[in-house]
């Protein structure tokens, strides 16, 4: 691998207006990548503050309160904090530790919940944040996770096969699906220059009509009821649990583990990842440098598309047991907040996955016990999103001095 | 803090009233108060204007009715259902409905760990693995032949016709949705055998069951695009099968001038803003399922036996032509009336392979 940077004789400079655009995208996404843990946390913090009103204001005994709050205000505030503590409240009891349950299992069981919810999130959230790292908006994190488990499935329930060897051929063929998705945008990127934005997310569109499709066929579905769903998974391809039932944490979320722990590697340790950020800080350079961009694009893609396969194949073979439509959520999406919350780095994703994961789990008590619209989680993590997608904008509301920008990530 | 002690008292003392009625009506078996009924919905939300606000309306109705207490959960995606109908479990929720034939396994998997409690599944019924049939103790279907309505509403569309072409889509193609376009295209098929004519539905082949959909219950640009190709065709008369996305299709029925529309699970004319050119609904009692439901429960008459919503018990039918009342010829509503009454009869069977079994 050649990695030399040494001043070489001065290559025709490409003309400035070309290089001017590339360089201006780079740098927005490096700002936002570059941010530091502070301006994560605080606009989580934010968030979470923020969500705490619209749990108010759509609180009808709030808005009853309020309208009194003249003659006492005493009893608006009691009923504000009331309310936003319950709802918060249930979230947490949701998402870590319920001492309402009814038994120490139960008690326990939101944890790994949050655990459950996480694992496709921070598989298909590593993928983005590759991507993120070598410079591709990969955006097509839905639809590689719909490959990846719409191949997981069919493979978990069409093949006969031992248990253990099954479940981890059907997870291969999840990889490989999710791979060969994201692969078609990173090999259109590379040959053809075509925008991996546009590409992939038309890729999502078709991966979701595809699956449609598919459940609408026999031979696909390998049942006679005419609901568009497959038949339920084989014992034998089911990622095994981790700890007996009533808990529903599975291998999949092992695998990633081991998925942020290869990523981490490949990012930091090893050639390929070198050439893969060298590619994502400046691809002008590299390629000056003597790497192949196209190769690089095309395989940091297909590396993308496998983690968001598996991501898919967790959530089929593990959670879900059988593959209907909507199978993929909104997992693909969620996952691009996630990578960025994460800032790209292989253990932020990880938090990062973990953090949604728990709004997701909390989400469902929240919502049931309290009354709570669940759209309120969601305006959380969407204001999350924002608010670190413009580091300034949290900078300034803390007033945070302006960093020096950082010459080296780690 | 005053205040909010009278209207906590007041609180009370309305439940206290409510409850009263509640078992006053019932044989005192079992107290509304504290009876928790719960609902679970699929990703089409509380206001769909479908499956999922006519269940939650039900469920409302039985608060009012029998003052029992409830408990809601909108689902998002597919991964949800599991957790929310947990989550109704765990609070201990008498009655849980799941909304849609999407939740058929949480429902099925709940109600089959824990047997004290009682559930129901809106729009599906239950079957195993292998897509076949089953019953289960605790929990009961709530299904609908909507077939039989849509038939009526078929004769009543091929009747109004001016182009002499009829139309409709589905959301998702799914026996729930096509029940309605094989009893439209039947009722089509049966004003052409009385009148002579050939109107020509355009949308749905019954034999091949194939026709149009529009992929999902959320696209109303997409309702808007299919509902405008099945205009340029000729159709007059177009029954949007697909919830929210039939919103489309009104809207794009409304552009063109001409173009009437027949609306399907609530009455269209009420629940939508296009009234003025909504010919008729097939309107599924979804609403009046579910409170009976709960008012069985909270009476201890709870059976898992299916619930199947028909012309003859009211729990489908043809809503009011409202505008149209002047415009559809009173030979055809005689018509109508007497394929109501033969269908109630048995004397006139809808034949659909969609229909809940």
């Amino acid at each position: 691998m050649t990695t030399d940077i040494s001043p070489a004789a001065p290559s025709p400079a490409p003309p400035p207006t070309a290089e001017a655009r590339p360089g201006q995208e780079q740098s927005t996404l490096q700002q936002i990548l570059s941010g530091s843990w502070l301006v994560s946390l605080l606009a989580i913090v934010l968030a979470l503050l923020l969500g705490g009103v619209l749990i108010a204001v759509s609180n009808a005994a709030v808005i009853a309160a309020a309208a009194n709050i003249g003659s006492a205000p005493g009893v608006f505030f009691s009923t504000l904090f009331s309310t936003v503590g319950e709802a918060y409240s249930a979230l947490f009891r949701g998402a870590v530790f319920d001492w309402n349950a009814r038994t120490t299992e139960r008690a326990i069981r939101p944890l790994t919940e949050s655990l459950v919810s996480g694992t496709p999130l921070i598989l298909a959230g590593l993928g983005i944040a590759l991507a993120f790292r070598s410079g591709l908006f990969n955006i097509g994190g839905q639809g590689q996770v719909i490959l990846g488990a719409t191949v997981a499935g069919f493979l978990g329930y069409a093949l006969e096969l031992p248990a253990g060897v099954h479940m981890l051929l059907a997870a291969l063929g999840g990889l490989i699906g999710g791979a060969i998705w994201a692969g078609i945008a990173g090999v259109l990127k590379a040959k053809t220059g075509a925008n991996e934005v546009i590409v992939t997310i038309m890729l999502n569109s078709i991966a979701g009509y595809l699956l449609g499709y598919l459940l609408k066929q026999n031979w696909f579905t390998h049942t006679s009821s005419a609901n568009p769903q497959s038949r339920v998974i084989d014992e034998s391809a089911e990622m095994f649990l981790l700890l007996p039932p009533p808990f529903r944490l599975h291998f999949g979320f092992i695998i990633a583990v081991l998925a942020t722990i290869f990523v981490w590697w490949l990012l930091e340790r090893s050639t390929i990842g070198f050439e893969f950020k060298a590619v994502g800080a400046n691809p002008h350079a590299a390629k000056t440098a003597g790497i192949s961009v196209s190769k690089v694009t095309i395989l940091v893609m297909l590396i993308a598309g496998a983690l968001a396969g598996l991501g898919g194949a967790a959530q089929v073979l593990g959670t879900e047991g059988k593959l209907t439509g909507g199978i993929s959520g909104s997992i693909g999406f969620d996952a691009i907040t996630v990578a960025l919350l994460g800032r790209s780095k292989p253990l932020g994703t990880f938090f990062a996955g973990l953090l949604f994961g728990a709004f997701k789990a909390g989400g469902y008590l929240m919502q049931s016990q309290t009354g709570t619209p669940i759209d309120i989680v969601l305006v959380v993590q969407s204001v999350i999103v924002l608010l670190i997608a413009a580091p300034p904008l949290v900078r300034s509301i803390f007033r945070l001095p302006t960093p020096v920008l950082k010459r080296k990530e780690s | 803090m005053k205040k909010l002690v009278t209207a906590v008292s007041l609180a009370a003392a309305s439940a206290l009233v409510l409850s009263a009625c509640g078992s006053g009506e019932g044989d005192g078996a079992a107290s509304g108060e504290d009876f928790l009924g719960c609902m679970v919905s699929d990703s089409g939300g509380w206001d769909d204007q479908s499956f999922n606000q006519s269940g939650r309306a039900g469920l409302q109705a039985a608060v009012d009715k029998y003052g029992i207490q409830e408990k809601l959960a909108e689902s998002q995606g597919d991964a949800d259902f599991g957790p929310n109908v947990d989550n109704m479990v765990q609070q201990g929720c008498n009655l849980t409905f799941g909304v849609g034939f999407l939740l058929e396994d949480a429902i099925q998997e709940a109600a089959e760990a824990n047997p004290d409690l009682q559930f129901a599944l809106i729009d599906s019924t239950f079957s195993d693995a292998d897509g076949k049939p089953v019953t289960l103790e605790n929990a009961k279907p709530l299904v609908f032949n909507t077939a039989e309505a849509a038939y009526l509403a078929g004769y009543v569309a091929a009747a109004s016709s001016e182009s002499g072409k009829v139309g409709t889509f589905g959301g998702i193609q799914i026996p729930s949705v096509t029940v309605f376009m094989d009893g439209f295209a039947d009722g089509v098929k049966k004003y052409n055998e009385d009148s002579g004519k050939k109107v020509e539905l355009l949308g749905w082949n019954k034999e091949k069951q194939d026709g149009s959909f529009s992929g999902d219950f959320e696209n109303q640009g997409q309702g808007q695009a299919l509902t405008k190709q099945l205009i340029s065709q000729g159709a007059d008369v177009i029954m949007p099968v697909a919830g929210p996305v039939g919103l489309g299709a009104a809207a794009a029925a409304k552009e063109s001038g001409k173009t009437k529309i027949v609306w399907v699970d609530t009455d269209g004319y009420e629940s939508t803003e296009y009234g003025d050119i909504i010919l008729t609904s097939v309107v599924k009692q979804i609403s009046n399922a579910v409170e009976d439901t709960v008012g069985e429960a909270v009476e201890d008459k709870f059976s898992s036996e299916p619930y199947v919503g028909t012309l003859e018990n009211e729990g489908v039918g043809l809503a009011p032509f409202h505008d149209f009342e002047d415009d559809v010829p009173d030979d055809v509503k005689k018509k109508v009336d007497e394929l109501k009454q033969q269908i109630i009869d048995g004397t006139l069977t809808v034949e659909s392979e969609n229909s809940p079994k």
